[in-house]
């Protein structure tokens, strides 16, 4: 029997919800094809906000990648708009000119942003902040302008503001209530928003209504309807969405305010679904998250033929999703003479918290500053608990630990992709799971709005007890709740000198660490102590303790060190007589211009470094590696600079100084920068009497171009600035940081800013020179040093 | 049923190195033996199941060592990976009398 084909059209949230739900329910009893109108595949539009603040990237906000499609047999047309259904023969017609038979027709077609009918809404420079292609032209604008007007004070309208000011704009929030946020906030706590808001920056003009949006072609500013005006180059309009119903209305479905649907999804018409915020259920249009999961159940039972009461509507619960700020809203926030509230406000801590009770339940409350108590209390909204019982709650324990803990295994934790309390707790036993990413990537759970975050984290501690500490991600590690800077205080603060100390003193949870605090905390305190601190070998990875590089087959790597990547006949003859001697298994030149030695034998290593009589180049050191070159002034006929030689200086200055990442340089001398210097950590161009220091660069996995630090004179000043850069690096990133993301994350104007000044330049200097005075050649020590050789490098072997 | 075990002497522990491992042959096996912290002598084998990284080469802390390759977490004294990773490592018991580390191993 062939398959019966189900067509969704729009590839949002709400449709691919309700096809996860179908295939729960019946993996393969459908042929599933999915249009949609956007050249993406499924992603969160929730977290659009988090991408234009800058704390996430598109790529970490999809939902399905590409290959979930095609593992799960999925047909998807992204791109392709449906422009017609017949609803006599059941085919749908695309703008690609395609048809497609259904059985059963899911719209989810979401909705538009409303934009306000103002007259100049049409002028350059004028957005919506809805989608993907809205996201990147505000990152585009806030690169060219400076002055940034958001129309609407909601939730949207907020998270937009907060975006445009990390990017750098000024930002005035317009709004035609007189309190922000007034749909899910009391006037109290609308108040205390916007003070709060206003410290990070925003400026609010409320009781304003927009009557013009003004500008030739471009916009360039706003006029209200009492006469004033401001200016705007860039206009966010966040008041609003209204469902896309269009093509329900041409194929001539029931539609009010969005495509009428019973509550079991279907519309009017047989078989023709609707979900998502396209759909109205009992007169309500869902603008949230929430919903979608109890929707898509709904529909799916429906379309796999299960009994089910299905959709009652939904209760709904919103988080205001910027950084610094708390607020919860849930439920029937609006006073009337028929209710009590219960209010707390604290002035001093500034938190705010509103209960609504209706007939002695529970049904709605606000919370500003603390959202904590979000959960418990959207959980109480949703059973209609009476007050009583969430008095006695609070008397009886201050922690929500008792919340989760007495929650049965089929309660709801995460409402947007349907997760259970049993399904979370199973998977953190029976997978060893221990944060909250991990749950996330195994359950689903957290995966969209992020407002369960916590009741997860709770889930956590109270299923692994003390192993969880829910700081857990920023810690150096999961044996400490320290972060590094907090590590580094202690340290400085308390004396500590070696990692067994740091441990034990800060109250690691295991005795001796893992392989990712050990390396930290060995980096930490020989940066912080370079004369004195043991270096620790047990401490570090196999590479940095045996100085030569791990193959996949157990054998190792041998790079001689060519200053510059110089070398002459007579390396060149030890290199080729020490490969034949121990028979390496290839002979390859580097990317960093140097000679690898590969498939060394562990036990050869010292031989070979005795016989070479050459240093080895740190080639896998979290260290400064090489300084590539290119032929410059010597020889080459557009070289203005000796790059070589400045090369050979800075690899002669900085070698086997340790680093929190590794560290690859390029010194080039003219601007064809043949030393590849825009994608080195370090980067330096010889122009005709300048030289040119980029820094942050990195052509590995995250391509970053290098930026430019600064223009100097004379080859001491080369060295005085990268002796600053890297020692301010080794001071402040996080061990495992690149530069590259080193300099992202505190940004190349403090770097310059701290480098401008000779005083501090002067101090860096100074103690980099400490540090480089302590660097010790470790070659000729293995072979020197009869532990070592024996401790490291040999192997036992018993003859029967 | 009982397996018949052999002992093999491998050499002094005061030679081994401490939090540290040790590649070990012994005819067709190869062992990475460690002493840990504790002071007590373990041996399991020296490949991990993942790509066979050589165990021997890892970092150890406590009674489990990391894979040196892929930083899978495997214990000493029974051979399991850690979660979230699986897999099994054959581990063998060790014996020291008066300094002397002997391995057990299948006759």
């Amino acid at each position: 029997m062939p398959k019966q084909k189900i067509v969704l059209i729009g590839n949002g949230m709400a449709g691919m919800r309700a096809i996860e739900e179908i295939k729960k329910l019946r993996p393969d009893d459908f042929d599933i094809t999915v249009f949609g109108t956007e050249p993406y595949p499924n992603y969160n539009r929730i977290q659009l906000s988090k991408v234009l603040q800058g704390d996430t990237e598109v790529k970490d906000i999809t939902l399905n990648e590409w290959s979930w499609y095609e593992e799960n047999d999925i047909l998807l047309y992204p791109g392709e708009t449906v422009v017609k259904v017949d609803k006599k023969s059941q085919v749908v017609f695309t703008d690609k000119g395609r048809e497609a038979n259904y059985d059963y027709l899911i719209l989810a077609t979401g909705s538009n942003p409303f934009m306000l009918p103002l007259p100049g809404v049409d002028k350059e420079g004028v957005t919506a902040f809805r989608d993907i292609k809205d996201c990147e032209k505000m990152i585009e604008y806030s690169k060219k302008y400076k002055k940034a007007a958001v129309i609407g004070g909601g939730l949207l309208g907020l998270e937009a503001a907060r975006g445009l000011l990390n990017l750098g704009m000024e930002v005035d929030v317009i709004h035609i209530a007189d309190y922000l946020m007034e749909r899910q906030l009391d006037r109290e706590a609308g108040h205390m928003l916007q003070t709060e808001l206003e410290k990070q920056g925003m400026n609010f003009l409320l009781e304003k209504q927009t009557v013009e949006i003004i500008g030739r072609n471009r916009v360039t500013g706003l006029r209200f309807s009492n006469g004033d005006r401001i200016k705007a180059d860039l206009v966010v309009m966040a008041v609003g969405i209204k469902p896309n119903v269009s093509l329900a209305l041409e194929t001539d479905l029931e539609v009010n305010r969005g495509i009428v649907v019973n509550d079991f999804m279907e519309t009017d018409t047989p078989n023709i679904f609707a979900v998502g915020e396209c759909a109205e259920h009992n007169q309500m249009v869902y603008g949230l998250v929430a919903p979608l999961y109890e929707q898509g159940k709904a529909l799916a039972k429906r379309i796999c033929k299960l009994e089910d009461k299905g959709y009652k509507g939904s209760i709904l619960s919103t988080q205001l999703k910027v950084s610094g700020v708390d607020v919860f809203s849930s439920g029937n926030i609006k006073e009337y003479d028929s209710m009590k509230t219960i209010k707390l406000k604290d002035d001093w801590r500034g938190t705010y918290k509103k209960i609504t009770i209706e007939n002695d339940h529970i049904t709605g409350a606000v919370l500003f500053g603390d959202t904590r108590e979000g959960n418990k209390l959207l959980s109480f909204i949703k059973k209609g608990v009476q007050i009583e019982e969430y008095l006695a709650l609070g008397e009886q324990t201050e922690s929500n630990e008792s919340l989760v803990a007495e929650m049965p295994d089929d309660e709801l934790i995460c409402g947007c992709n349907g997760v259970t309390k049993g399904t979370i707790v199973q998977a953190i036993q029976t997978q060893g799971l221990s944060s909250v990413e991990q749950v996330k990537g195994c359950t689903n759970a957290s995966r969209s709005c992020g407002t369960c975050k916590s009741l997860v984290s709770e889930l956590l501690e109270y299923t692994l007890g003390d192993e969880y500490s829910e700081t857990q991600q920023e810690t150096i590690c999961g044996c400490t709740t320290l972060s590094k800077d907090e590590v580094i205080a202690e340290i400085k603060e308390k004396g500590l000198t070696h990692t067994r100390e740091v441990m034990n003193v800060l109250g690691w949870s295991t005795e001796e660490g893992c392989s990712k605090c050990r390396p930290a905390l060995n980096y930490y305190l020989g940066m912080i102590n370079p004369i004195d601190y043991k270096d620790e070998r047990e401490s570090r990875f196999v590479n940095e303790r045996l100085h030569a590089n791990i193959q996949n087959n157990g054998t190792y790597s041998v790079v001689p060190r060519m200053y510059g990547g110089v070398t002459n006949s007579e390396d060149l003859r030890k290199i080729a007589d020490v490969a034949d001697k121990y028979e390496v298994g290839m002979i390859k030149l580097t990317g960093g211009q140097r000679i690898d030695l590969l498939g060394v034998q562990k036990e050869d290593l010292p031989k070979i470094w005795a016989d070479l009589g050459m240093a080895s180049g740190h080639a896998y050191a979290k260290s400064v590696r090489t300084v590539k070159t290119c032929v410059g002034a010597d020889f080459c006929r557009f070289g203005t600079q000796d790059s070589v030689g400045m090369g050979i200086q800075i690899e002669r200055k900085f070698e086997g100084l340790n680093t929190p990442h590794k560290v690859k340089m390029g010194v080039s001398a003219c601007p064809r920068n043949c030393a590849e210097g825009g994608v080195k950590d370090v980067g330096v161009v010889g122009l005709d009497g300048v030289w040119e220091i980029y820094v942050g660069g990195n052509g590995g996995v995250e391509l970053r171009k290098a930026e430019l630090l600064v223009k100097v004179k004379t080859q001491e000043e080369v060295l005085e600035y990268i002796g600053a850069f890297l020692q301010d690096y080794r001071e402040n990133a996080k061990y495992l940081e690149r530069t590259s993301a080193y300099v992202e994350r505190v940004g190349i104007n403090h770097i310059q800013e701290v480098l401008e000044d000779k005083q501090k330049r002067d101090a860096l200097n100074q103690s980099m020179e400490i540090a480089l005075s302590a660097v010790q050649e470790p070659w000729s020590e293995a072979i020197r040093n009869g532990t070592l050789l024996r401790d490291l490098y040999e192997k036992v072997k018993v003859s029967e | 049923m009982e397996q018949t075990l052999r002992r093999v002497l491998i050499g002094n522990k005061s030679d081994l190195p401490e939090r540290l491992g040790k590649t070990v042959t012994i005819g067709t096996y190869e062992l990475a033996i460690f002493k840990l912290a504790s002071g007590e002598v373990r041996a399991i084998e020296n490949r991990c199941p993942h790509k066979g990284g050589v165990l021997a080469d890892g970092m150890v802390s406590g009674e489990y060592v990391f894979c040196p390759l892929h930083d899978w977490k495997i214990s000493i004294v029974d051979g399991q990976v850690q979660k979230p990773d699986d897999g099994c490592v054959p581990s063998y018991k060790i014996e020291v009398k008066n300094d002397l580390v002997y391995v057990l191993l299948p006759e």
